[in-house]
């Protein structure tokens, strides 16, 4: 299966979503992202029972943090798909492309002071 | 432990308005566990404030530091060597912990960046509960190991008043009666008897009623 994404779309593998902590997710808009998506397991199938499920409350908390700080909460969402759904995972990436494209470039882009 | 909420970012952002250089000190012990004030929260607080920053243009310089305790000088003393570098502290400990850092720096402003809210536990990961009020002289003896200083609403000595239904109490559905709580425990622990025993008038004098508190231990002082 040869499928296409948006070639902005840059991809950071963990081992499961819910290794992915609330300064994880801040740190990637610190670094200048314009926007984060998490593509976890479908919900009930994660090999860790709940690691998606917990991804999801802390993409839920960010975003309430990220509209705290005037970036939005809309730059960050979660997405759930299996390993096989390669269809799935090239429009998610097309439709949160879409969906940053629109909000425009992160306010704090390059400016974030290391 | 002592537990606290983290104040809403549009407070903390008044209250360090005036200042460009802020240190933003965390604590090891209680509120780390109760998830408000620790090396993580402060993490989380820096970044917030500096993707504020950012995308206003302001300039606004923040250095994350984590020490034991803010409630003991020894800690507190740690950062004797770079707090002048800043205008400002920003506490995330209990607010003994925030009095205490700005006894030692006496020329730095401390700000507290949560509110302390009460002596608890942890009922589940992510959930915390009020147990004691720190009254100074403890009945728990009485009252089947359940305080009613801090689990009933009124503070009542010999309850439930008239408002408990259901086991619940009338300020809140959702709250337990604590006086229904003792009387279920009295009664498992097969001292029933000892409910019918009038609790006296206690004397609040070992409480906050008395002025602020102080413990001196002889044998331990140096
Ligand atoms: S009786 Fe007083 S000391 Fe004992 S648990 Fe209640 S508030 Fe705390
Ligand atoms: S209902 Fe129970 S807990 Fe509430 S005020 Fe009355 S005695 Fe206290």
């Amino acid at each position: 299966m040869r499928l296409h994404y948006p070639t902005n779309v840059k991809i950071a593998k963990i081992p499961c979503t819910g290794r992915v902590d609330n300064l994880l997710i801040l740190k990637a808009f610190e670094s200048g992202v314009d926007g984060v998506y998490l593509a976890g397991c479908l919900e009930g199938e994660c090999h860790f029972l709940e690691g998606n499920l917990r991804a999801r409350k802390r993409v839920e908390y960010v975003k309430s943090l990220l509209d705290e700080v005037g970036l939005g909460g809309a730059r960050l969402e979660m997405y759930n798909m299996s390993s096989a759904q390669g269809q799935r995972f090239a429009e998610v990436a097309r439709e949160m492309t879409e969906k940053i494209r629109a909000l425009g470039p992160s306010p704090v882009r390059k400016k974030v002071k290391g | 432990m002592i537990v606290g909420n983290r104040k809403s970012f549009e407070e903390i952002l008044e209250m360090i308005k005036p200042y460009r250089r802020v240190l933003l000190l965390g604590c090891n012990e209680c509120v780390t566990v109760c998830a408000v004030g620790g090396e993580r929260e402060v993490g989380v607080l820096a970044s917030e404030l500096r993707l504020w920053s950012a995308k206003e243009g302001q300039e606004l310089e923040i250095r994350e530091h984590t020490i034991e305790r803010q409630c003991d000088h020894e800690y507190i003393d740690q950062i004797r060597s770079f707090v002048d570098e800043y205008e400002v502290i920003l506490s995330m400990a209990c607010g003994a912990g925030v009095q205490y850092v700005a006894e030692q720096y006496r020329t730095r402003i401390v700000l507290p960046a949560i509110n302390t809210t009460f002596l608890g536990v942890t009922l589940e990961q992510g959930v915390w509960s009020e147990r004691c009020q720190g009254c100074g002289t403890c009945i728990l003896d009485k009252t089947g190991g359940i305080c009613p200083i801090a689990r009933c609403a009124k503070s009542l000595l010999n309850g439930p008043c008239g408002g408990a239904s259901n086991g619940k109490c009338e300020v809140d559905k959702e709250t337990d009666c604590g006086w229904q709580l003792i009387v279920d425990r009295l009664k498992e622990l097969g001292q029933l008897d000892q409910y019918e025993e009038i609790i006296p008038i206690k004397d609040w004098s070992t409480s906050r009623d008395g002025g602020p508190r102080k413990r001196v231990r002889e044998d331990s002082r140096l």
